[in-house]
Order: C-alpha cells, then structure tokens, then sequence
C-alpha cells in the first residue's frame, strides 16, 4: 500500500484507503441533483419517502444483473452484445415451458439455463477458436437468436404460474426478494473477481493477453467461463422480467437495450472497454445512476424523447467525469 | 537435361508462384461477392443477370456503402460510430417535418442535414478527444441524443411525406442509358463519394496520419501528428457520409421511426466484410463499399431462396461469424 503524505486532506486519505470508484460520487450528485428537482418542481417523495429509494432498486434489477455478466465479459477484454435477445429467448421459452404449472418450473429453469450455457459457450468458442473479434462473433449469435426467436413466437407465449411471481413481486420482512437477488448476483461476482483464480486470471487476459498466455495461463478457456458467466446472468435477467411480467415476449431483450445499456452501466462504474480493468460495485453504482434518473424522470413527467436525450447526455458526463483526468488518450 | 530448360522450368515456376502470391492477395471480398451474386444470378436470371435488374439491386445496396465508407473512416482510427443509425432516422423524420411538403424546401433541408451531421460529428469528436471518453460510449449517448432529439421534433409520429425532388435522390433512376438501360442517382452518388473518400483516405496525408493514429496512437502522436485534429475530422466525415446515406435511404425507404435502427450494426458488419480491422489500422475504401455490396447480397440472396424475414436475421448472422471467422484464420496463417 502506498503511503500519503501527511498534507494530503483526511478525507482523501480515506477516500484512497477504501478504494471508492469515482462514480459513487456521480450517484450521489445524480440523487441530490434528482431530489432538488424534484422539490421544486414535482412532490419531492425522493428525499422524504423511503419506498422510493426501494423503488429505485428494484427499477434496477434486471439490469443490474445483467451488467454483472457484461462486466466480467468486458474485464476479460471481450463484449456481449447478444445478452438482449438471451433475456427475450430466456423470457420466452420459461413462460412456454411453464405453461402456468407449477410442476414445470424446474424443467423450464434448467432448460433455459442450458440454452443460456450453450449461448455462452458458441460466443466463447467463436471468438476463441475461429478468432472472430467479439462485437461481430456477439452481434450475429445475436441476430442468430433474433432470428430463431421470431420465426417461433410472436407474441406473449405462455404464463408464469402464481407461485413464480414471488420471485418478481415477493418480499421478506420489509426487503424485496428482486434486491436481495441483486445483491447476491454481485456479491457473486465481486467475489469471482476479486478473491479466485479464474478472477485474476481474467484481469490477465483483459490487460495483456498475450502476457497472461506465456505466464501459463489457458488463456481461451478464461475467455469462454466469462461469456458463460455472462450469458446465465442474462438468463437470470431473463426469469426475473418473465416474473414481473407474467408472460414472456419476444420484445423484453431489445426493447429495454439490455445490451448497450448494460455495456454503458458497467463502463459509467469505470470498467475499461479495452480489458483489464473494473468493478461489480462500480457497474453497480452504474445502474443506481439509471435508477434514480428512471425515477427522477417519472416523478418530473419528462417527455418520453428528451428523457432518451437526457439519458444519453448523462451516460457522456458520468463516462467524462473521470476519463477527463486521465492522461491516456480514448479511441 | 540443358541449362536452358532448367531456366526456362526455373522461370515458369516463378511466374506461377508470382500468380499464386498474387491470387492470395486478393481481400477475400472479392471472391465471396462473386459467389453469392452469381448463385443470385443462378436462381433468378431476370434479376441478377440483366442490367435492369442489377441496377435495381444497387439502389438499396448503394446508401449501405456510403454509410459503410463513413464507418470505416472512424473504425480505421480505433474507434466505433454507433450513432449513425440514429442519424439515418433523424434524417428522415426531420425531413418529413422541414419540408412541410413543400419541394422549394428540398435543398435548404439538405444543406440544414449536412450542417447538423458536421455538428453531429465535431460533438462527437471534441468529446472523445479532449473528454477522453471512449468513442463506443460517446456515439452510444449521441446516438440516444439524436434518436430523442428526432422523435421530440416530430412529436414522435412522423408529419407529412418526403416531398419527391427530396426523394429522388435514393429513388430515381437515370433512364435510357446505353448499356446500363438506367442508373440509379444513388449508385452515381455512391460513385462519386467512393472517389473523393478514396483520394482523402489513400492518397493525402491526412488519411496516412489516420492509419497512424489508429495503428499506433502514442507514436503518431511522437512523430508529429495532430492526432486531436486527425480524430474530430473522421469523426466530422463519418456524420456527413451517414446523413448522405440517410437522405438516400429516406428516398426509397419513406417515413418510418424505426428506419435507421440497427444500420450502424450494419454498416460496421459490412466493414468487417471488407477488411476493416476493429481496433484500427487497417481500412480501404474499394474493399468496404465491396463489403457493403456483399452484405446487401447476402440478403437479396436469403429473400430469394424465400426464406421468412426472421430466418433472414438467423442466417445473416451465421454468415457474418463464417465470413469474418474465414478472413480472421486465413490472415493468421499468413503471417
């Protein structure tokens, strides 16, 4: 650990001692910045009622799932564009196989969890062994699932049945069952990439693959375990929308740009696109910005088309706010 | 056996090995468009092997390159534009309101398109240079910018129709040409931006400097490059050449909020095709806009076999991977 000189202020001592991510003060302009807003112009429930604050967690589910996989995908120097039509192909086929019943939903489960591993595993071996550069091997496995998507449904398929919505809608005690799955989901992850070998093997590969590869790591099959990672939490995604909505669609993927939004969140919480750098707890800092912004925008009654040119504008700053210190050059 | 037929053997082999170091030269487009055009060829001759009907092949095929010429430029320097696609609906959408069905309109719209594609592009430019921010994540924001920014203007429906002196660009033809029986303006269009993209990309300065910064951004910069400058004028270029390609595709496309959306998936698929590496470095124009006409190809070919649109998407994909997955081996064996 590197030592401070004493004329360095406490806070910054501190600051430096726990490793903060820059975008946790991002958030926390976005919120008070939202919240005064929301004082003046709308009813100001964001600072004074709690079950927002719940609220804007729980907006942030499915994503914050999701961008946990992007982010070790985009850690290990690749990218995942496919993980909006996993959600679609996840949200569809589960309420197909359930059928409402309650005795399907174990087959339904691991059947869309074996889709999500076979999806993983051809964009990993696609991009490892036919050395395909990762945007184009994700976008066509991701215009392959379109495809086959909506050649077979077309519409709300099946349902979920009763029971199953405990996992979109459930609480236990006063918590959520969505946040807790949330939270579980990056505690995973954080503890994947920070505390076992195959973490710190995927730093590896994402800054110097060619490095990590001499050290005796395999460095293909590292690349592969990250895409399968990140495809099953696209299918987690995928259950719990199916939860929230009863009834899958073909639509849920694409229309919630689950797979540039979560590319967005996770380099907004300062994982670096070109590998090799990043956090669970930033990317998750990354979706609480959407969140709250969600809110914010709802409680403001913002015009659907300038809320796209606000969110736009706010992913552009949140990215700035730290790269504009940084001395090495973006392409 | 003589020295002079072992000469003789000596050069022929030579002449072959010549040929065949030649053949290998040969980007691989090439050979893919031959294959799947002339299959198009085989299995509808009036379509494919009349000049009527390839010229009506090279209507759509034709703004794809000019948006694909754009990308390239910007790819070429490590970067990615995922904002066109959104600039192609803006362009639409904008149009169908500004010229309030009005034809006098059609040129002052133009010239206001163009200006907002030079903005479009400094923004995008000035930010990722001097903010530093990723251009995948700038032109991700911009992208959401432009595509709110349209639908806000036009209050979400699209208003009015796209009068036809601004139509005729992506939709007429030129008719009674000897030999070609009529030429679409696109394909002269696509012709003209292919030469001016050709001289600034591979016989000026500026585009060198362009391979430079994308190939090594540190040393260009240490010989002298003004990469800052280099960067914000691609990223000008590439706005510009997709509000062209917009304005071609609202000619023969019509009014639709969704009409962009994925084209810079496209335009960058397309790129790929033609050689392009992503992470910059490499890029020829010919090879792209032959790119762009495999891909549109590709998809003439999947609607002639009669495949329904979504097996289309299904199919297109996995020729993608096998297409880049076949230059990405053949390239590593090379070296």
């Amino acid at each position: 650990m590197t030592t401070h000189p004493a004329s360095d202020s406490w806070f910054k001592r501190t600051t430096q001692r726990v490793n903060i991510p820059p975008v946790f003060y991002f958030l926390i302009v976005v919120f008070i910045f939202s919240g005064v807003l929301d004082q003046l112009f709308a009813d100001g429930q964001i600072f004074t009622n709690p079950l927002i604050m719940l609220n804007i967690i729980v907006r942030s589910v499915a994503l914050g799932i999701v961008a946990v996989g992007q982010t070790m995908v985009l850690i290990g120097a690749s990218i995942d564009l496919s993980v909006a039509y996993t959600i679609s192909i996840t949200a569809v086929m589960s309420s197909y196989l359930m059928q409402g019943r309650n005795e399907n939903v174990p087959t339904a489960i691991l059947g869309v969890f074996g889709i999500g591993i076979a999806i993983g595993l051809a964009n990993g071996l696609i991009i490892t062994k036919l050395r395909v550069n990762p945007f184009i091997a994700t976008l066509g496995t991701s215009l392959i699932i379109k495809g086959i998507i909506n050649a077979t449904f077309s519409n709300y398929t099946g349902s979920v049945p009763q029971t199953f919505e405990f996992f979109g809608y459930g609480m236990i005690g006063p918590i959520p069952v969505s946040i807790i799955i949330l939270l579980l989901v990056v505690t995973i992850g954080w503890f994947i990439l920070a505390r076992t070998k195959f973490g710190a093997h995927l730093y590896g590969v994402g800054g110097n693959s060619e490095v990590a590869r001499l050290s005796g790591v395999r460095t293909d099959r590292v690349v592969i375990a990250a895409h399968i990672f990140c495809s099953l939490t696209a299918v987690l995604s995928g259950i719990f929308l199916v939860s929230l909505m009863r009834s899958g669609a073909p639509w849920v993927g694409p229309n919630g740009f689950y797979d540039l939004n979560s590319i967005a969140v996770a380099v907004i919480g300062g994982t670096a696109l070109s590998g090799g750098k990043g956090s669970v707890w930033g990317t998750l800092a990354g979706v609480l910005i959407f969140g709250v912004l969600s809110t914010a925008f709802n409680q403001l009654g913002v015009n659907p088309y300038l809320k796209l040119v606000f969110q736009g504008l706010i992913i552009v700053l949140a990215v700035a706010s730290y790269t504009i210190r940084s001395k090495k050059e973006a392409a | 056996m003589t020295a002079s037929t072992i000469s003789a053997q000596g050069s022929s082999t030579k002449f072959l090995r010549k040929l065949w170091s030649w053949i290998r030269r040969i980007p691989p487009v090439y050979p893919m468009f031959l294959l799947i055009f002339i299959t198009l060829g085989f299995l509808n001759p009036k379509g494919y092997q009349t000049m009527n009907g390839i010229m009506t092949y090279f209507r759509p095929a034709s703004p794809l390159a000019v948006l694909a010429i754009g990308q390239m430029f910007v790819l070429a320097i490590g970067g990615f534009d995922l904002s066109i696609g959104a600039i192609v609906t803006f362009c639409v959408l904008a149009s169908s309101k500004f010229l309030a069905n009005d034809p006098a309109n059609a040129l002052p719209n133009i010239l206001l398109l163009i200006g907002m594609g030079v903005l479009i592009g400094l923004i995008n430019g000035l930010v990722v240079s001097f903010l530093k921010v990723p251009s995948f994540i700038t032109t991700l924001g911009m992208m959401m910018v432009v595509r709110g920014a349209a639908l806000y203007y036009v209050g979400g429906a699209p208003k009015g129709y796209l009068t036809d002196n601004f139509r005729m660009f992506g939709r007429n033809y030129i008719q009674d040409v000897p030999f070609f029986t009529r030429i679409p303006y696109s394909l002269i269009i696509l012709i003209i931006l292919t030469i001016i993209a050709y001289i600034i990309f591979h016989r000026t300065n500026y585009g060198r400097q362009i391979l430079a910064v994308g190939d090594n951004m540190l040393a260009a910069g240490l010989s002298g490059v003004k990469k800052k400058l280099v960067r914000v004028m691609t990223f000008i270029i590439c706005s510009v050449f997709a509000v062209l390609g917009g304005i071609m595709v609202a000619g023969y496309g019509g009014v639709n909020v969704t009409i962009g959306e994925g084209m810079e998936m496209q335009a960058i698929a397309a790129c790929v095709i033609g050689g392009v590496l992503l992470g910059g470095g490499k890029g020829n124009v010919i090879n792209v806009v032959f790119g762009a006409f495999t891909l549109q190809a590709i998809v003439n070919l999947l609607n002639q076999l009669g495949l329904p649109k979504p097996y289309t998407d299904a199919v297109q994909g996995l020729i993608i991977i096998g297409v880049v997955a076949y230059s990405a081996l053949s390239t590593m064996k090379k070296r």
